[in-house]
């Protein structure tokens, strides 16, 4: 009977691709909107996924991301390399300057210094160029968000010179590295060059960035160092987590991230609940016949149940290909950059078509469970 | 399964309805639009019910057939009393004794005639290509087994009609209930169709109960019961004066 009631299904094209469309659609809407509220968030903890080798962030108490820090005495740094169970520690300068560019245009930028001896808390792949150039005088990295905002496309940014807070800054190399939440240009450069290009108040130092040693597990050693300096410290994890969460907590983006996978799943449930009723009302008369014959009503359901479980399967694929069809057609897109759909999201959105499916097929089956078989005769 | 014997019943009665009432509500009102039949239906026979409409004929052949509970009385078909049946055991039991003919064939549009006649087959476990082999037979039987892999609305009236009544048989039912199987068809198609009805529905062993108001085929009928207002008021072979 399943084979039956696939055909009948199949045989009425126009609500057989009504309904594929319905459980595209939302699958497409939740899993693309899912996927960018992730990524979007994860963009949060970006300052640390760029600062790969950091496995303890040490702050001032009241610092809480990357980008929401304030500066500590740089003898911060001593006490820090002081706690037992620290293999290395280094300094870590984030701040905020601006950039004239050759049209005239000022530009924000954040300017990161990274330890000028060990070069520390830069991305660690390079799309241009080696991390040494750093070495040179006044040399900057810029990310590749800044190749294209700062210049044309095709127009190789190496060599040129910036005006960073009114100092010759000249750029040997690109890093290849997660843009930030709000996709600001990055410059890294030496922390000494930083210190002079980023001219401020008496404390500079935004982060401490330390390795633990062998034996020792980022956990130990952060909660040692908060003991013995007074200073927070957390490990990475914990760190990109708060990243996350301050996005989470201090903009409408999951509000409004939320709408939209409501209205996907509104939709779904709409355009699948009209057109299956509608399917099933146009074959009454056939499920009444059915019956009659001698179907019972739980092969009847196992039927509809067939039908929606096919419509579900091809909905739900179609939806996760146009997805990833999405994120591989954005992917050269700076803004997209390192977006990739975690396994979770199309479960979640598998679980909505289940559930938008349950929901309108036991609506619409309803009219066929009560159908009469006596009601062919009349 | 309850087989006792209900009063009055003939050993050789396909069907043996006794004190049959059947009621409906309309609103606040409820209206009986059976009132207590009493009849038996023999195998071997093409036995037509007729009568106006709303005089009950559909209904007292929903009730023959086990798809309408009757508000009272008993009926028995082949020796079992299907209303003692539980619900699965009753479907099952129509699924393998009877076959059913629709006036407005009730064919699965997006499946093929053959499988449109295989579908009491299919439903009862048997293979798909098994049962549209054993539906091919009997579609050549009623000339339409050039049409095997067709889909209904490519057939005519009668056609799609030969194809229902190959549905109704392609099981070998011990009972062919007919609803109005001439009515959607012009006198010829009709007539065509109620001769091959009568060739293949009717058997020694085989009830065939068919609801009609078409005066054109009454010819062909082995017994005519005639309904008005839900009361049986002829019983005979020809239909009474008058009529």
């Amino acid at each position: 009977m399943l084979w039956i009631a696939i055909r009948m299904l199949t045989g009425d094209a126009q609500k057989f691709y009504g309904l594929l469309f319905g459980i595209g659609f939302s699958t497409l809407l939740i899993t693309q909107q899912m996927t960018i509220f992730v990524n979007l968030v994860e963009r949060g903890a970006s300052g640390v996924y760029n600062a790969p080798e950091a496995e303890v962030w040490v702050m001032d108490p009241v610092s809480r991301t990357t980008d929401v820090s304030y500066a500590m005495p740089a003898t911060a740094l001593d006490r820090v390399r002081s706690v037992e169970g620290v293999e290395w520690a280094v300094p870590h300068l984030r701040a905020q300057a601006n950039v004239r560019t050759k049209e005239g245009d000022l530009e924000g930028v954040a300017v990161i210094g990274v330890d000028d001896a060990t070069l520390i808390g830069l991305p660690k792949r390079m799309a241009e160029g080696d991390k040494s150039v750093l070495f040179a005088p006044d040399s900057v990295v810029i990310d590749d968000t800044g190749t294209t905002r700062f210049f044309p496309a095709g127009v190789s940014p190496i060599g040129e010179r910036l005006e960073l807070n009114d100092q010759r800054a000249v750029i040997r190399g690109i890093a290849d590295s997660i843009p930030s939440f709000t996709s600001t240009v990055v410059l890294y450069t030496r922390y000494s060059n930083a210190l002079n290009f980023v001219p401020g108040t008496r404390n500079r130092l935004s982060f401490v960035l330390v390795g633990v040693s062998d034996g020792q597990t980022a956990e130990q050693v952060a909660a040692r160092i908060e003991e013995k300096t007074g200073l927070k410290a957390e490990t990475r994890a914990e760190f990109s987590q708060a990243g996350v969460n301050f996005i989470i907590e201090n903009t409408g983006i999951p509000t409004n991230f939320g709408i939209t996978v409501f209205l996907g799943f509104v939709v779904g449930i709409a355009i699948v609940g009209l057109t299956f009723s509608l399917f099933l009302r146009d074959n009454i008369k056939q499920f009444g016949a059915l019956k009659a014959i001698g179907v019972t009503n739980t092969k009847i359901m196992a039927m509809v149940a067939a039908q929606a479980g096919m419509v579900g399967l091809i909905g739900y694929a179609l939806g996760v290909m146009g997805t990833v069809a999405f994120i591989y057609g954005f992917s050269a897109n700076p803004f997209f950059k390192g977006f990739y759909i975690p396994w979770q999201i199309p479960l979640i959105s598998l679980a909505a078509v289940v559930i938008i499916l349950a929901i309108t097929g036991l609506i619409a089956i309803r009219s066929v469970l009560k159908t009469e078989p006596a009601s062919v005769f009349r | 399964m309850d087989t006792k014997a209900i009063g009055g019943c003939a050993p050789e009665a396909a069907i043996c309805a006794r004190g049959i009432s059947r009621d409906f509500e309309a609103g606040q009102t409820t209206i009986r639009v059976l009132h207590g039949i009493d009849t038996d239906i023999r195998s071997g026979e093409m036995t037509f019910v007729v009568g106006e409409s709303g005089s009950g004929k559909t209904t007292l052949i929903s009730i023959m057939c086990g798809i309408l509970y009757p508000t009272e009385g008993e009926v028995k078909v082949f020796g079992t009393d299907i209303y003692s049946l539980t619900d699965t055991e009753l479907v099952n039991f129509r699924l393998k004794n009877i076959g059913f003919i629709f006036q407005q064939y009730n064919l699965i549009p997006s499946i093929d005639v053959a499988a449109n006649a295989a579908v009491p087959l299919i439903a009862q476990g048997v293979p798909i290509a098994e049962a549209r082999e054993r539906a091919k037979v009997l579609l050549d039987k009623l000339n339409i087994g050039n049409q095997a892999n067709k889909l209904p609305r490519q057939l005519s009236g009668g056609q799609q009609q030969r194809v229902a009544i190959a549905r109704a048989l392609v099981h070998e039912p011990r009972l062919v209930v007919c609803d109005e199987p001439t009515a959607a068809l012009d006198a010829r198609s009709g007539r065509r169709v109620m001769d091959l009805l009568r060739e293949v529905a009717v058997a020694e062993d085989r009830a065939c109960i068919i609801v009609t108001h078409d005066n054109r085929i009454f010819d062909l009928a082995d017994r005519i019961i005639v309904l008005e207002d839900g009361r049986i008021t002829h019983d005979g072979k020809e239909m009474p004066d008058g009529h």
